[in-house]
């Protein structure tokens, strides 16, 4: 009857084998997660991340520009240099060429996200405490390269020759870097794509995968 | 029981409501534009403007609304304006004029750029800047139009131009020494190997003088082979032949395709030999030379003529290697058969096995075999005319004649058996049947219907209607009378170009469409389906040179502007790009010779700007991408402001210079 009703208590070795299980699976997640973040982060190399559209009448189709992680350029049109385009656009309101922006940023870009990939796979490997600060960077890298990205709309709307030859007509502007705005007879609308999206994948997995080591640290240390 | 019950309810409720809403967004637009009487508009417009049912269809079948695109370009010849016109169909838009051999300051041809192409139509050292154009011919791949050259003929001047189709600008004028006119071009053999022009009124080879007196003896006609070198897109004068013909006043020839590859056939007027001289009490031309009730109809193997060209059997005249007319006989290059007097079109059916020949003074299109001009040929034993040239009997190479009308003139072909051909008197066009194999044996060789047009046609063209694959669709005939079609600007008047629909079998033919045509007279078209056309939308790179169609190694780029002086020679090297020139001064000396470079280094479509030098007669259009090098004597001091002729911009008035001329 009990023998019916009751479950048989798991013995020592039984109960053993079970957390050992759970505590290799733990063991293992983050490393799996910070792999398929520097996965995701090879592949946004290739991807655009951020694009801008500008729409006018004398434009069908409207002029697109994709910023790539370390470079600009126009859409599959092989004609038609679109960022010249725009930029000799610029040249009426007076704004600097767009060849000219972040170029320090630029060129630290791939060494940089080859960095943080070289610096994930550490960490999946090791994870031991202090080496987790290799991982922060990739976790912040999204949101710097929106940043950086406001940071020179900013610089380049804020900055107009006041000898262009419509510097009297456009004022100042900040341009925003998501989202619609107007500029003489252009609408612009301003997007992140494909490769931020991926790059910010990858930050919310090297995220995860950090606080679950934390979790399983803190678990191992209560017990 | 009782949940199911309300559900089933509220099941039926909110499918009425659906129904209701759906009815509601399918009904609603309709009524709002009853309501407006939008549906009915159109009929009551039609109504007050009185148009007919079957002038609504022809709306319908033409209106190309904007930012759609024609299927069908049409080029045709502008005649005497020396140009050739592009003309998208069914909306019959003219889209573009190509300066071919007369100056064109829209495109900035022979007003400081083109002078070298021009140059190449220079007639012993004298400038010739006007043409009678003629005869487009589109070049061919296996007897297919490939869209990538055209070819016209200069009938006054006895020259041939090359077009290419991917900037659509002229890239070559080649001048016929032996010749001063031509009307038998242009036309190409099927894979544009040779670029056929014929000769029209005779005299002697090259620039000798012969009274005419001497007519019989002293007097040629004569047939150019341009070798066409498709890599150069030039033709290769050294690679280009011609044959000596009796004085017969060659007219229209045709290129012989698949079955009769390698074969030429042209018309003839004049086997009368007349020599005019009505104020001297002779039968004028129009007589004289329409005497004998028949003419000869050239067949001329070009295979054989190149392996005698090859072999060396020529001589030379004014630099042109010419097969002797004695030479031609000798080696079997050369036949005739009789063709009713006064031919004009000779045209080469789409399987390449008929030739079709209308005498303008025949009732009747004139249909040979070529199998059985072969086997006449083969079978020998001919009588010959004065200057020895086998003439094959009529009745043993002749197909069929069928009766199509009065004045019958050229003749174009359909993809369904039809063919096509104009008739001047009747001012109509004839569609009859190819009554054979392969064609429309199903209604033998008979007429089947006409249609006027108004008025006067000459040639006609059928969407790729000279073509192995015909299209048919359409037909443009090109009337050179237009009379009371269209208000009067006056006595000159337009000529006509009328779209006709050739879509429907039987008698269903339609005129569609009327559309004046300035430019001169038209003479021929060919029409091609318009995705055979891969013309660029900006030249490939910045520092484009459309004469070499590469990279110019003088073109200017941005940053690298300025002017430099050695002795009295100027160079000035300048970029144009939305809205300015630089450099935007240019300070030099009375007695300057300058060479100017211009760049266009936009990459936008419709970026193109232009360029003018008041005075000097300098007028460029610098394309997007283009450079343009040019030069002159600064021999007139003074101040010129230049500037830029197309409204590229906002700011396009600001974009200008200033050249100042210093005196000495």
């Amino acid at each position: 009857m009990t023998s019916q009703t009751m479950r048989q208590p798991k013995t020592l070795s039984e109960l053993d084998r079970s957390e050992n299980t759970s505590q290799r699976l733990l063991h293992w997640i983050p490393s799996a997660l910070l792999l398929i973040a520097a996965a995701l982060l090879v592949v946004s190399i290739a991807f655009p991340y951020w694009g801008l559209v500008l729409e006018a009448p004398q434009y069908p189709g409207g002029l697109q520009m994709r910023v790539f992680v370390n470079y600009m350029t126009g859409d599959e049109d092989p004609a038609l240099d679109e960022v010249r385009e725009i930029d000799g656009l610029n040249h009426y309101i007076g704004m600097k060429s767009l060849y000219e922006a972040a170029a320090f940023e630029r060129s630290i870009a791939l060494p940089g996200v080859i960095g943080m990939i070289v610096a994930l796979g550490i960490v999946a490997f090791l994870r031991r405490r202090w080496v987790w600060v290799l991982a922060l960077p990739a976790i912040v890298f999204p949101f710097v390269f929106l940043g950086d990205l406001a940071y020179w709309m900013n610089n380049y709307g804020q900055n107009l020759d006041p000898y262009a030859p419509l510097s009297s007509a456009i004022q100042p502007f900040t341009p925003p870097i998501l989202g619609e705005g107007v500029i003489g007879q252009f609408r612009t609308v301003a997007y992140v794509d494909a490769g931020w999206y991926l790059a910010t994948g990858a930050a919310v997995l090297v995220a995860a995968a950090l606080l679950i080591w934390l979790g399983s640290r803190i678990a191992a240390s209560r017990k | 029981m009782i949940p199911q019950r309300f559900a089933s309810k509220f099941l039926l409720m909110g499918a009425v409501f659906v129904a209701a809403a759906t009815l509601a967004v399918v009904i609603a637009p309709r009524a709002v534009s009853n309501a407006q009487g939008s549906e009915t508009n159109w009929q009551s417009i039609a109504e007050q403007r009185g148009l007919t049912e079957e002038d609504l269809r022809a709306a319908v079948m033409t209106y190309t609304p904007s930012g759609t695109l024609d299927p069908y370009v049409m080029f045709a010849s502008g005649g005497h304006s020396g140009q050739m016109f592009v003309i998208g169909m069914p909306s019959m838009r003219l889209l573009r004029t190509i300066a071919v051999f007369t100056p064109e300051p829209w495109q900035g041809y022979g007003y400081g750029a083109g002078e070298e192409v021009l140059a190449g139509g220079d007639i012993n050292g004298r400038q010739v800047r006007w043409a009678d154009t003629h005869h487009p011919a589109l070049s061919e791949t296996n007897g297919d139009y490939d869209g990538q050259w055209v070819f016209i003929n200069d009938k006054a001047n006895g020259r041939i131009a090359v077009i290419d189709l991917r900037d659509f600008e002229t890239k070559q004028i080649v001048n016929n020494p032996l010749f001063l006119n031509d009307h038998g071009g242009t036309f190409v053999t099927p894979n544009t190997d040779y670029i056929i022009e014929g000769g029209q009124y005779a005299q002697p080879l090259g620039t000798d003088f012969a009274p005419l007196a001497e007519y019989e003896g002293s007097y040629r006609g004569m047939i150019t082979f341009w070798k066409f070198d498709r890599e150069a897109g030039r033709i290769d004068m050294n690679q280009s032949f011609a044959m000596e013909l009796p004085p017969y006043w060659q007219d229209l020839c045709d290129a012989g395709k698949l079955v009769s590859e390698g074969w030429v056939f042209c018309n003839s007027i004049n086997t009368e030999l007349a020599t005019g001289g009505i104020e001297a009490g002779n039968p004028p031309f129009e007589a004289g030379v329409s005497r004998n009730t028949t003419d000869f109809l050239h067949i001329i193997n070009l295979n054989a003529a190149i392996e005698v060209y090859k072999a060396g059997n020529t001589v030379e005249i004014e630099g042109m290697q010419v097969i002797p007319l004695a030479t031609a006989v000798e080696n079997d290059l050369l036949y005739y058969t009789p063709e009713p007097r006064s031919p004009h079109g000779v045209d080469i059916a789409p399987g390449g096995d008929f030739i079709v020949v209308s005498g303008k003074l025949d009732p009747h299109v004139t249909v040979y075999s070529f199998q059985k001009i072969m086997d006449t040929i083969a079978a020998g034993g001919f009588e010959t005319d004065q200057y020895g040239v086998p003439i094959l009997a009529y009745e043993s190479v002749l197909e069929a004649q069928v009766e199509v009308g009065l004045g019958p003139l050229h003749t174009q072909f359909g993809p369904d058996g039809y063919a096509y051909t104009s008739l001047f008197l009747d001012s109509a066009v004839a569609r009859w049947s190819i009554g054979a194999e392969g064609y429309r044996p199903q209604d033998g060789w008979s007429l089947i219907s006409k249609i006027p047009v108004q008025y006067n046609v000459g040639h006609i063209a059928t969407a790729e209607g000279d073509t192995v694959s015909p299209d048919g669709n359409f037909l443009v005939s090109l009337n050179k009378w237009s009379v009371d079609r269209f208000l009067s600007t006056g006595p000159l008047l337009p000529q006509n170009f009328q779209l006709i629909d050739i879509g429907q079998e039987g008698d269903n033919l339609q005129l569609l469409y009327d559309m004046p045509f300035t430019g001169g007279e038209p003479h021929y078209a060919q029409i091609i389906s318009a995705d055979k056309l891969n013309a660029w939308d900006v030249y490939p790179e910045v520092g484009w040179n459309p004469l070499t169609q590469s990279v110019d190694p003088n073109a200017v780029t941005q940053g690298s502007e300025g002017v430099t002086r050695d002795g009295s020679n100027v160079t000035v090297r300048m970029t144009a790009v939305r809205s300015h020139f630089t450099p935007e001064r240019v300070e030099i000396q009375a007695g300057d010779h300058v060479t100017w470079t211009i760049t266009n280094v936009e990459r936008a479509r419709d970026a193109t700007h232009g360029f003018a030098i008041p005075y000097y007669g300098i007028s460029l259009s610098i394309e997007p991408g283009e450079s343009i090098t040019f030069e002159f004597d600064a021999t007139e001091p003074g101040v010129f402001s230049y500037y830029c002729l197309e409204f590229c911009s906002a700011l396009h008035l600001e974009m200008m210079g200033y050249l100042t001329i210093q005196p000495q």
